[in-house]
């Protein structure tokens, strides 16, 4: 039996788009009364099921709209899907929009904290890698400064130290590679490629096919919430050249 | 349920830090900080006094003592329930990111501001010990009151967070519904007077005012079981909401992301 980090089981997702926003509850009554609400019913995922083996690096290809936020931030947990169920073998780290849980009237102290918690750290952890974290993120002079008076490169930066500081079995990436200046992408990348090399197992989103094909081993393609390909990245990545190119 | 439990104790941390940061960014950036806890409550109740004993020309000394432990409670459970019920919103960046478990939120915003309101009660010792109203065993029973209080305040809060995601009007109903459960609270006047009038059942069904008239009871030293209606109502009414709210809770959470 091979050995899978994540199992995707017929995963579908559907979200309401209500024509118009209703959240009040006079405006509710009103429109349940006349029987106005409408949703217009769009599936983000349709029926999707693939197998990421252990140590497996898989580029998700796809056009703007695709699905492909949606089907990590499923895999991430963000999401419960409408149908269908994901399987995770492992420590799973989703290095997405950096910094989210950052607040922004805290020092970069409170919420290296703070975030490390988010993340399901403990204290101990924390508290042993503080400097580590504050050092990889070159950030040691504004450490007690609040986080609001920080430039978006610092908070990223900030984000993408914590993140990065457990050795994940299982990491989503989406596009952070292009985090902050030259020097500090540089090094970013360089870090991520480390935690590639101990045979981490990735899925990776990105637009730039260029490098899903330097990083990846493997790729899907996602085309309106279905999955339409998956396999070895040349064999794959030679049929989304042929679908871009239409 | 051990899986809640391994849940819970993982993200332990990220409770205690949430409530540190509800406390800390509370009074960030005022110049007397922390000392408001005390501060606030204290000049309230000068306010209330003064206005109410001159207007009723009330003799009882001990009237301030009254009039902050009605205060001091209410005021909890307005704040408690307030920041809970805005709390989901307020980490919409966080839920739509990283998966926690969603109750933590409302949780960590009941527990932050039940501590400030125990830092409180420092001013209401010290009220009660210049005014003559002295400690005895009874004193020891307000625990009962605060415990109970503490989960009337969770389970309305998570009942209120829930709703509030789907209907924002929640917020301003609720401010409307906490102005008639102030008034039937009898915080500074005395209740004796309604119930004399035969106006009493708007107390038993307001179980804020009994918790309130078991802990009056406890501070002034009394027994609060002597009727034990107003004891065993309230904290029926706390079980059964607690339970209530973290059903209707764990019914709904996987929509919130689809809302905020």
């Amino acid at each position: 039996m091979p050995n899978y980090a994540i199992e995707v089981n017929d995963v579908s997702m559907k979200f309401n788009l209500s024509k118009e926003k209703v959240d009040s509850i006079k405006e509710y009554m009103i429109k349940f009364l006349k029987r106005q609400i409408k949703y217009n019913e769009f599936w983000a995922l349709k029926n999707v099921s693939f197998k990421v083996e252990k140590g497996d690096r898989v580029g998700v290809l796809g056009l703007n709209g695709a699905g492909k936020s949606t089907l990590l931030k499923i895999i991430a947990g963000v999401f419960k899907p409408t149908e269908g169920k994901v399987i995770k073998h492992g420590r799973l780290v989703p290095l997405l929009e950096l910094g989210a849980g950052f607040d922004s009237q805290y020092t970069g102290r409170e919420n290296i904290y703070l975030y490390g918690s988010v993340l399901g750290y403990s204290k101990q952890f924390v508290q042993e890698r503080f400097d580590e974290i504050v050092k990889f993120a070159e950030l040691e002079e504004f450490i007690d400064v609040p986080i609001k008076n920080y430039s978006s490169g610092m908070r990223s930066r900030l984000g993408f130290s914590i993140a990065t500081q457990v050795d994940p079995d299982i990491l989503i990436l989406d596009e952070v590679l292009s985090v902050g200046d030259a020097k500090f992408k540089k090094k970013s990348e360089k870090k991520v490629m480390g935690m590639f090399d101990s045979g981490v197992t990735v899925l990776f989103v990105s637009h730039s096919l260029a490098q899903v094909r330097r990083l990846c081993n493997k790729a899907i393609i996602l085309e309106k919430g279905r999955l339409i390909a998956a396999g070895d990245i040349d064999e794959v990545s030679a049929k989304y050249e042929e679908i871009i190119s239409n | 349920m051990t899986k809640y439990i391994d849940g819970f104790k993982k993200y332990r941390f990220l409770l205690r830090e949430l409530v540190k940061k509800g406390i800390k960014l509370k009074y960030r950036r005022s110049y007397l900080g922390i000392i408001w806890t005390l501060l606030e409550p204290l000049l309230t109740m000068m306010v209330l006094t003064l206005v109410f004993s001159t207007f009723y020309q009330k003799k009882d000394r001990a009237f301030p003592v009254y009039v902050l432990t009605g205060r001091l409670l209410y005021s909890f459970f307005s704040n408690g329930t307030k920041t809970a019920m805005k709390s989901i919103r307020g980490h919409a960046g966080m839920i739509k990111k990283v998966y926690v478990p969603k109750y933590i939120y409302p949780l960590s915003s009941v527990i932050f501001n039940f501590i400030i309101f125990l830092i409180s009660l420092v001013v209401l010792v010290g009220v009660s010990l210049v005014l003559g109203v002295y400690p005895n065993w009874w004193t020891l029973t307000a625990i009962f009151p605060l415990m109970i209080l503490f989960l009337f305040t969770l389970g309305v809060g998570m009942i209120l967070s829930t709703v509030s995601v789907f209907f924002r009007d929640a917020e301003y109903l609720w401010d409307v519904a906490l102005m008639l459960i102030m008034y039937t609270c009898a915080i500074f006047y005395d209740a004796e007077n309604i119930v004399k009038k035969g106006n009493g059942w708007v107390f038993k069904c307001n179980p804020l005012y009994a918790i309130i008239k078991c802990f009056r009871d406890a501070v002034y030293g009394s027994s609060m079981f002597a009727e034990p209606f107003w004891f065993i109502m309230p904290l029926c009414v706390s079980i059964v909401t607690v339970i209530i709210g973290f059903a209707v809770f764990k019914w709904k959470q996987d929509n919130f992301i689809l809302h905020i």
